[in-house]
């Protein structure tokens, strides 16, 4: 019945006093605004990260060479050799819903071509590491199943490595020298970008992994095996033969440890995203102070202004106005500079998480929910701050307003 | 015009408690107002007539007693019933105005209606808020701000506001105290003029030459009425007006 008036009567008040109802509320948009670009930021991240690991394939379980212990020494994972291409093969041939298997192994060397050369790393894997990681060819093909049992000198390579060593060039047909053993190229990747560890996928040599262990690295130990499978519900049950068949191979006694490391690509993901929530919301609570301090202003603010305008809330209550009426109104008064600011800072938060996309190059990401979130969280904080102010008011004897200096 | 009682005070007490102290500062006052009357409530400061004013006015409840306006009892209502009180019967007058600062004659005026329980539109109200400054002969000033105006405009803005609810009781609480004696005068004239179109006016009061405006003088001492007379040589604010060598009272 009377709301419409005292929303009336509350905007008057805060027009009033422009200056103060304006810094006030800027408390409340530094708080706002830094709770949604710090949640952008933060969820940004974590965006970036899960895209990322969801490039190194669907369904994919990582099989790390273990570490090993040889005359107390222990060399940590993928560090020594305990993977050999057998056990390759025999999880390809026993395991239940695998459909692609890679063996793979990794150095880095010089590579060179004219006289041009290049410090690049050099992956060996089998015809099937391309389709595991999802990873096609902007030109030319990739090597065959046949190259990787011929160990053929061939290899297809990464953006930055073409670029850096060829320029404008068109790479493929030509010959890369690599430990002076001359390799052709077959095509260039599609770009990937950096990983989440911040390393350039691009700048990368692939290989059949044979001709890697015969002409490159040498040895006979793979550094690990990559493993597809087909069906996202037999990811696990997969994970677990591979264990039990390792194991079996590797002559592992009940009760020792593993000589290998089984990851899948959800363990991997998890692990990396958990960081940068844990980020989000650390941000997310730092600028939560803020908002916090923008609520107290409000507070203080609405405290002055009960003492202020105690003669006032005098009068209206002797025109008949109720406790209640004194009470909407100064809820109303700091709700709306809560909810104000509250809008402003999202527009503030929204547009510094652009500039920092657009010029410092952070990912972001605003959600609609968090935009929702820190709304009412913004109109919250205005009843909170505003409740004991008002209440206070509400609570005033008229005769004693009335007659105070 | 009815002749009734409009207020009716029935043995009322008032008593203050600070503390382990009690302060009776009404004790025990039995009145009676008629409706169309102007009485003076007389009495130094500490008498209890502003105790008295304020339960007049339902500010304050007695301690004891009972107090009827317009027949109905209100001694015993709560806070909210006595605002509704105040706001349908009562218009309120003081010394010091009492004004919203920064903010217009038009919509000082309009205060009470924001809480009345009538649905007036917009527009009403508005119409209603210049229609009674016009009739207290400020038309032409409903859109200036208090510190525009000067101490007798915004008396007069005041009376606008009180009158807005066509109250049936004018209480004023030395409505002259800060103004000069000319602009005195002019009040008293608007106040005459309302109670002669049959408002009933309590008008507290420590000057005797401005309770001789009014019909009926009332003397407070103590807590206690110690006088109650008629005003043998009412004051006539209109014909003084007219004479400008009584413009010092």
């Amino acid at each position: 019945m009377r709301i419409a008036p005292t929303f009336n009567v509350a905007y008057r008040a805060l027009r009033r006093n422009k200056m103060r109802s304006v810094l006030t509320a800027l408390g409340i948009i530094i708080g706002v605004g830094a709770v949604i670009a710090m949640v952008g930021i933060g969820n940004g991240a974590k965006a970036q990260v899960e895209a990322q690991i969801a490039s190194l394939g669907e369904n994919v379980i990582l099989i790390f060479s273990g570490s090993t212990t040889s005359s107390g020494i222990r060399t940590g994972w993928g560090g020594a050799g305990t993977l050999k291409i057998e056990d390759a093969e025999a999880i390809r041939r026993e395991v239940p819903g695998v459909i692609a298997v890679s063996e793979e192994v990794v150095s880095t060397t010089q590579v060179a071509a004219g006289n041009q050369n290049w410090f690049t790393r050099i992956y060996g894997e089998s015809a099937d590491y391309f389709d595991i990681r999802e990873w096609p060819l902007a030109d030319g093909a990739p090597f065959t199943a046949q190259d990787v049992r011929s160990a053929n000198k061939v290899c297809v390579i990464g953006r930055t490595t073409a670029t850096q060593i060829y320029g404008n060039e068109n790479p493929i047909g030509q010959i890369l020298r690599i430990k002076n053993v001359p390799f052709t190229i077959l095509g260039v990747l599609t770009p990937k970008g950096l990983s989440p560890q911040g390393v350039d996928q691009d700048d990368i040599v692939i290989m059949p992994y044979t001709s890697a262990m015969k002409r490159v690295i040498g040895g006979t130990m793979l550094r690990n095996i990559n493993v597809q499978i087909g069906d996202a519900r037999q990811v696990e049950a997969a994970q677990q033969q591979i264990i039990s068949l390792l194991r079996q191979r590797h002559n592992i006694r009940p009760g020792r440890d593993d000589d290998f490391t089984v990851r899948t690509q959800q363990e991997i993901a998890d692990a990396a995203t958990s960081t940068s929530r844990v980020m989000t919301v650390l941000l997310g609570a730092i600028a939560g102070v803020s908002l916090l301090v923008g609520g107290i202003g409000i507070m203080n603010i609405m405290l002055v202004s009960v003492t202020e305008r105690t003669r006032e809330i005098g009068v209206r209550m002797a025109v008949g106005a109720h406790g209640n009426d004194i009470l909407t109104q100064f809820l109303i008064e700091a709700v709306t500079l809560s909810s104000v600011g509250g809008v402003i800072g999202i527009i503030c938060g929204i547009a510094t998480s652009r500039i920092l996309s657009i010029y410092a190059n952070w990912p972001t990401l605003i959600s609609v929910s968090s935009i929702a979130i820190a709304f009412l969280f913004s109109a919250a904080v205005g009843v909170f701050f505003g409740f004991y102010p008002a209440r206070k008011a509400a609570a005033l004897d008229p005769i004693e307003a009335l007659r105070y200096e | 015009m009815n002749n009734g009682s409009l207020v009716r005070l029935v043995d009322v007490h008032k008593v203050y408690r600070t503390g382990e102290m009690e302060v009776s500062a009404v004790r025990g006052v039995s009145l009676e107002i008629k409706r169309g009357e102007f009485v003076a409530l007389m009495g130094a400061s500490g008498s209890g007539k502003s105790t008295l004013m304020n339960i007049l006015g339902c500010l304050d409840r007695p301690t004891s007693g009972e107090y009827f306006l317009d027949h109905a009892d209100v001694s015993g209502l709560n806070r909210d019933q006595l605002a509704d009180i105040r706001n349908r019967k009562i218009g309120f007058v003081f010394q010091n105005f009492n004004l919203l600062p920064r903010t217009s004659a038009r919509e000082n005026a309009e205060l009470p209606l924001i809480y009345s329980a009538q649905h007036l539109s917009h527009a009403q109200v508005r119409e209603r808020a210049d229609h009674v400054l016009a009739s207290v002969g400020l038309a032409g000033r409903e859109d200036h701000h208090p510190s525009q105006l000067s101490g007798g405009q915004q008396q007069r803005v005041a009376i606008a506001r009180a009158l807005i609810n066509e109250p049936e009781l004018l209480l004023a609480d030395e409505p002259t105290g800060n103004l000069d004696s000319r602009t005195s005068i002019e009040i008293m004239a608007i106040f005459q003029q309302l109670n002669e179109h049959g408002i009933t006016i309590i008008m507290v009061t420590h000057e005797q030459d401005i309770a001789a405006y009014a019909q009926r003088n009332v003397m407070m001492r103590d807590g206690l009425l110690l006088q109650d007379h008629l005003v043998s040589q009412r004051t006539n604010a209109a014909i003084q007006l007219q004479q400008p060598s009584a413009s010092t009272l």
